[in-house]
């Protein structure tokens, strides 16, 4: 077994290699998450080794398409990303905040005492890399930080993965947020399959990720493999379902708020809220009260909320964005405009979950093209 | 090994959600669906400065925002002015003196009050607009000699909703500033103005280029009010608005104050108004 020094070293692993890194995760007591196969998709979900990932399965995505099909080979990883990501667990769709019992006179507000394990992410894409990077900005970069994201955050082990499948509805290239991996991770893996032989070229990240791998037999990798590495992701590349024309976004958003393209949009929009749901950036919330019915006891809780709905913008007396078109325009303006202004980054990384699970198809780089090519003229 | 396998609450950082608890000293009432509660600051209080806000937590029912209207000097009491309009903001106006309240803040980017030092400052209020330009108030009053001329206009739907009565009178009796009310119309005995706060604007008499304006109110009313105070010779970035949006944590994480660019919450809710002009003219943002 050669040894592994530094960070940023490559090394070369074998399934069975794969199956003891998991190993030892768990071993470590890591709450191990990663894709497997249920209700027809891939999820984010928890898993014990690599018998559970969707092995020899890819996807068909398109405009409100979404559709598993059997590779014919072996890959672990051969698939695009669903409808889920990462932020199911870095922001939970439901969270308690905090509780409150009533008192003799007045009430009592009690802080949560949660313990959480440590996560560990298998198979985290560029561009999710890049939208976990985002969402960090909005809840740890600012005067305030979020100590429930915080806690999940900061103990996540993060394994990520180079795509080899582009999907139908990617556009990460265009938006230069993947399909490489670049920062952000542990250890990082590259799916190999040449004549007959199963293996992973394994970037290291960082010291625990030394560690771990260090435990593993691993041989050191030779310059054929990393250019095999290079050309599976060359070969992604190269084979984006989807382009976005990223160039002065920001500004042209900005200056057509009043574009009839929007009316045209809102036409088809069914306001359902789904592609804010799968969007691995968006994470708007609304906080509730829950109460018993003796009304002892309360609990606040924060719950995903969408600018789709007609209750985001209440103000006494109505919604300020009451139409379809006002709301799609918040989203679509908000990903790829404001979200500069808000943050310095767009709040899009060019996943394509939007375009897929859009029940209806809308596209947003088509809706980008529309706008910017009857600016031209 | 270096790996720290649970990570537990005892992390050193506090929720910025989580409401300290406080209760209710004062209740009065100020017009027909309209109160002042004045609360206990506690030593957890940090000071404030005018325009801010506080989010108020009403057991069992939600959590609100509403400005701060009291005194900023005086440090051991926080003063609410809350009109029952919902669930949230009619549970809270019910509280009595004892009750107890959760609070959290302050919060937002407060008045222009060290870029007026100089400048005739006008302060225009429309109905419950008036609460959050009252610190402002009292801090201009506390160090008058800092600025130039001083005027307040303040409209209103009819006399009986004038907020703090009492204050505007023994205001009134100052040499060194103007008071003008208006109301929309008028309900048993009033001798003052009929009609809108713009019209006030046209026969107010101050210095355009060293003039600022600070305004809250309902937005149709900002947005008219500002374009008198432009046809008036002020410009742009000398005019101040406070904006509202429908907030559910006023920390820029839940996304619902967003106004274009903006989160109301944390940029505002005073915004210069040469940074939100063109999004005030469009709908629905
Ligand atoms: C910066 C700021 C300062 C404010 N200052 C005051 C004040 O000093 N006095 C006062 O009486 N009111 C003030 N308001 C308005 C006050 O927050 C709303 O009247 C209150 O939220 C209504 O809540 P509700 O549950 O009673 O009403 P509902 O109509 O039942 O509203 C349901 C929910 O929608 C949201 N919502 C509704 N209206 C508003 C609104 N106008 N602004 C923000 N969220 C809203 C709240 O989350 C509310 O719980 C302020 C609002 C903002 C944004
Ligand atoms: S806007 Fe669409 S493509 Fe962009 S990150 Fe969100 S879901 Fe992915
Ligand atoms: S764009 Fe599509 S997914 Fe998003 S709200 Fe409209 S119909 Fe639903
Ligand atoms: S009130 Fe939640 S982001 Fe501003």
């Amino acid at each position: 077994m050669f040894e592994i020094v530094q960070l940023g070293e490559q090394a070369v692993i074998t399934l069975e290699g794969l199956a003891a890194l998991l190993f030892g995760l768990k071993r470590r007591d890591f709450r191990l998450i990663g894709p497997t196969l249920r209700d027809q998709a891939i999820v984010y979900d928890d898993i014990d080794t690599i018998a559970d990932l969707p092995r020899g399965w890819s996807d068909e995505q398109d405009g409100g398409r979404y559709r598993l099909v059997q590779r014919g080979d072996d890959r672990l990883f051969g698939y695009a990303v669903g409808p889920q990501s990462w932020k199911h667990y870095l922001h939970p769709p439901m969270l308690s905040l905090w509780r409150a019992e009533k008192r003799e006179r007045g009430f009592e507000i009690i802080a949560p005492d949660e313990t959480l394990p440590r996560f560990a992410f298998l198979g985290v894409r560029a561009c999710e890399l890049k939208a976990i990077a985002i969402q960090d900005r909005v809840f740890l970069g600012d005067s305030f930080t979020d100590p429930h994201y915080r806690r999940r955050r900061e103990g996540a082990f993060i394994i990520a993965l180079n795509c080899s499948h582009a999907g139908g509805t990617c556009f990460c290239a265009s938006m230069n947020t993947g399909p490489k991996v670049e920062a952000g991770f542990d250890l990082s893996l590259t799916e190999l399959i040449e004549s007959d032989v199963h293996s992973f070229l394994v970037e290291i990240g960082s010291v625990e990720g030394v560690e771990l791998l260090a435990e593993v037999s691993s041989r050191e990798a030779s310059s054929e493999d990393r250019a095999q590495a290079e050309a599976v992701v060359a070969n992604t590349a190269a084979n984006m379902g989807r382009k976005m024309e990223a160039d002065g976004l920001k500004e042209l958003l900005a200056r057509n708020l009043d574009h009839k393209r929007w009316d045209e949009v809102a036409q088809r929009c069914l306001t359902c809220a789904n592609c804010t749901m799968v969007c691995p950036t968006c994470f708007c919330t609304s906080v509730e009260d829950a109460s018993d019915l003796a009304g002892e006891k309360a609990e606040r809780r924060r719950r995903w909320d969408s600018c789709f709905t007609m209750d985001f913008s209440y103000l006494h007396g109505g919604s300020v964005r009451n139409s379809p078109k006002s709301r799609y325009r918040q989203w679509m303006t908000h990903k790829l405009s404001t979200w500069f202004d808000q943050f310095g980054t767009s709040g899009c990384v060019g996943c394509g979950r939007c375009i897929s699970w859009c029940p209806v198809g809308i596209d947003i780089t088509e809706e980008v093209h529309a706008i910017r090519e009857s600016e031209v003229k | 090994m270096a790996i720290q396998n649970e990570l537990t609450a005892t992390l050193p950082i506090t929720d910025p959600m989580l409401p300290r608890l406080t209760r209710v000293l004062v209740r009065r009432r100020e017009g027909p669906e309209t109160l002042t509660l004045e609360l206990e600051a506690g030593a957890a209080a940090p000071a404030f400065l005018p325009g801010q806000f506080n989010m108020l937590y009403a057991f069992g029912i939600g959590e609100v925002a509403i400005s701060m209207s009291g005194d900023p000097a005086v440090a051991d009491r926080l003063v609410h002015t809350i009109r029952a309009v919902g669930e949230t903001s009619t549970a809270l106006t019910r509280l009595e003196a004892g009750d107890h309240v959760g609070v959290r803040g302050p919060f937002g980017a407060g008045w222009p009050m060290e870029a007026a030092y100089g400048c005739d400052v006008i302060v225009v209020a429309g109905g419950l607009g008036l609460a959050p330009l009252r610190p402002a108030l009292y801090r201009i009053l506390a160090e008058r000699e800092r600025y130039g001329k001083v005027v307040l206009l303040y409209g209103t739907r009819s006399p009986t909703d004038i907020l703090y009565r009492h204050e505007l009178e023994r205001w009134r009796r100052r040499l060194d500033v103007q008071i003008e009310v208006t109301v929309d119309y008028a309900n048993g005995p009033w001798h003052g103005h009929v009609g809108s706060v713009t019209t006030l604007i046209r026969r107010t008499d101050f210095d355009p280029l060293h003039g600022i304006a600070m305004v809250c109110g309902p937005e149709t009313m900002m947005r008219v009010t500002a374009l008198a105070l432009k046809e008036a010779g002020l410009k742009e970035d000398a005019i101040y608005l406070s904006m509202e949006r429908n907030m559910k944590c006023a920390i820029g994480f839940c996304g619902h104050c967003q106004f274009g660019p903006h989160f109301i919450c944390k940029d505002g809710p005073v915004l210069r108004y040469d940074r939100l002009g063109d999004l005030l003219r469009l709908k629905e943002i």
